[in-house]
């Protein structure tokens, strides 16, 4: 198996780093790096330390070239990555205080891991307080979606970090796990991972049942919202599962009231492939707006529309509402 | 009347399901069959996610119909909570016209 961290592999062009994947020989994982540096989107690194720490569980080999680029070692042992890996750091490195404003490699395998790493995370990244409720909100639903549905054997990983420049908080998220259309067979019948990513972000489908609302537990929205969030910031969300990934794009500026949100993700710019490496589990990476973008609870007024919309009920005003006190 | 303070449970990020549905089992769905009325007070609590809510809530919805929402109040909501609650309440009487 072979892993390759390009000079950049940010949402935008993911695929420098999806090409390079290869997992034909399983006796061994390879990564490499770019020699002369390297910066790329958590994504990426969650995707590597998921894969590594299965490798670790299975007694597979990992092989890291001894040189490294000198600019690289900083970021990488910032974000964890050789922890995760399990190699010494072939550089000590010194930190200074407040340096930057990232969350480091975590694995998380369970609801109380998570809850922890939530209040955690957030002083980390310096968000104001109206700023952190989308990042914290994204975060328990996709790591939610991983304890629940995916069965991974190495659990959930996750990193993040702030661009300052950018105005984006990049999140990413990796496990090991069934899949998403293993997942989704569960309950309906699923021809390709396409499909099944295609179900899984629309509105109201879980993997745990047909039924619309969902069971008692799961209502197969999380990712609908996540995907918004990010859509509703401008910004890029990107899944990957099987063969198959989908990275929902930027659309031209428009003012927020007249932005559109669709059920089937695939009416969005997106691109779709189905012709990737396969990757054993689900890889999840968005942007959101760091500071300035709507207000959170306007962004699930659009989303909640959105929903409504999709299940196409035209008897709403009989609807009882819930009453507010 | 049983009035449940959300925020002594789940503190100000409602996001733990475990949590929800322990409040759902043990507190919200006893109350209800007995016929008494149930307040969720959401004071101190800044967000919540939906997976959150639709674990809290979805189940009593789906059990006793939309005419459960007359025993069940939602107090101290802030504009985000009452977005997502309402987009649980709203998909679940979808639910009952789809079936």
């Amino acid at each position: 198996m072979e892993v390759h961290l390009p000079n950049s592999g940010f949402l935008g062009n993911i695929e420098l780093f999806l090409r390079k994947l290869r997992f034909e020989n399983p006796k061994e994982l390879n990564i490499s790096f770019n020699p002369k540096w390297v910066s790329v989107h958590p994504v990426i690194l969650a995707a590597v330390a998921a894969i590594a720490e299965e490798c670790k569980l299975n007694n597979v080999p990992i092989v890291v070239p001894r040189q490294l680029a000198p600019k690289s070692y900083p970021y990488f042992v910032r974000m964890g990555l050789f922890d995760c890996i399990g190699i010494k750091s072939p550089q000590e490195i010194e930190f200074h205080e407040g340096a930057g404003r990232f969350v480091p490699l975590r694995k998380i395998s369970s609801g109380a891991e998570l809850s922890n790493f939530i209040s955690d995370m957030i002083p980390l990244l310096h968000a104001k307080p109206e700023n952190a409720d989308p990042i914290k909100y994204v975060v328990s639903e996709l790591i939610r979606n991983v304890l629940e549905h995916a069965e991974s054997p190495v659990g959930a990983f996750i990193c993040a970090q702030y661009f300052k420049n950018k105005n984006r908080i990049s999140i990413g998220v990796a496990d090991r796990g069934m899949g998403i259309t293993n997942s989704m067979s569960i309950s309906h019948t699923v021809n390709n991972d396409k499909e099944a990513i295609n179900l899984a972000l629309r509105p109201g489908i879980t993997g745990t049942t047909k039924r619309i609302g969902g069971t008692e537990n799961n209502a197969g929205a999380g990712l609908f919202f996540t995907r918004n969030i990010a859509k509703a910031s401008d910004n890029l969300f990107f899944i990957y599962s099987g063969n198959a990934y989908f990275k929902q794009l930027k659309k031209k500026k428009q003012p927020a009231e007249q932005m559109e949100l669709f059920s089937d993700p695939f009416l969005d710019p997106c691109t779709v492939r189905s012709d990737a490496k396969v990757w054993n589990g689900t890889i999840v990476g968005l942007d959101i707006a760091a500071e300035g973008g709507k207000s959170f609870s306007h962004l699930l007024g659009n989303i909640r529309q959105a929903y409504s919309l999709d299940v196409k009920h035209k008897n709403k005003e009989k609807y009882k509402r819930p009453r507010f006190i | 009347m049983k009035e449940i303070i959300l925020q002594q449970k789940v503190g100000s990020f409602a996001e733990n399901k475990d949590v929800a549905r322990e409040i759902r089992e043990q507190f919200i769905k006893p109350a209800l069959a007995a016929g008494v009325d149930v307040v969720l007070d959401f004071e101190g609590v800044s967000m919540a996610t939906q997976s959150f809510i639709h674990a809290l809530i979805s189940d009593p919805i789906r059990i006793y119909g939309a005419n459960v929402l007359d025993q069940i109040a939602f107090k101290n909501c802030n504009e985000s909570i009452k977005t997502l609650v309402t987009v649980v309440c709203d998909y679940m009487q979808d639910s009952f016209t789809n079936e």
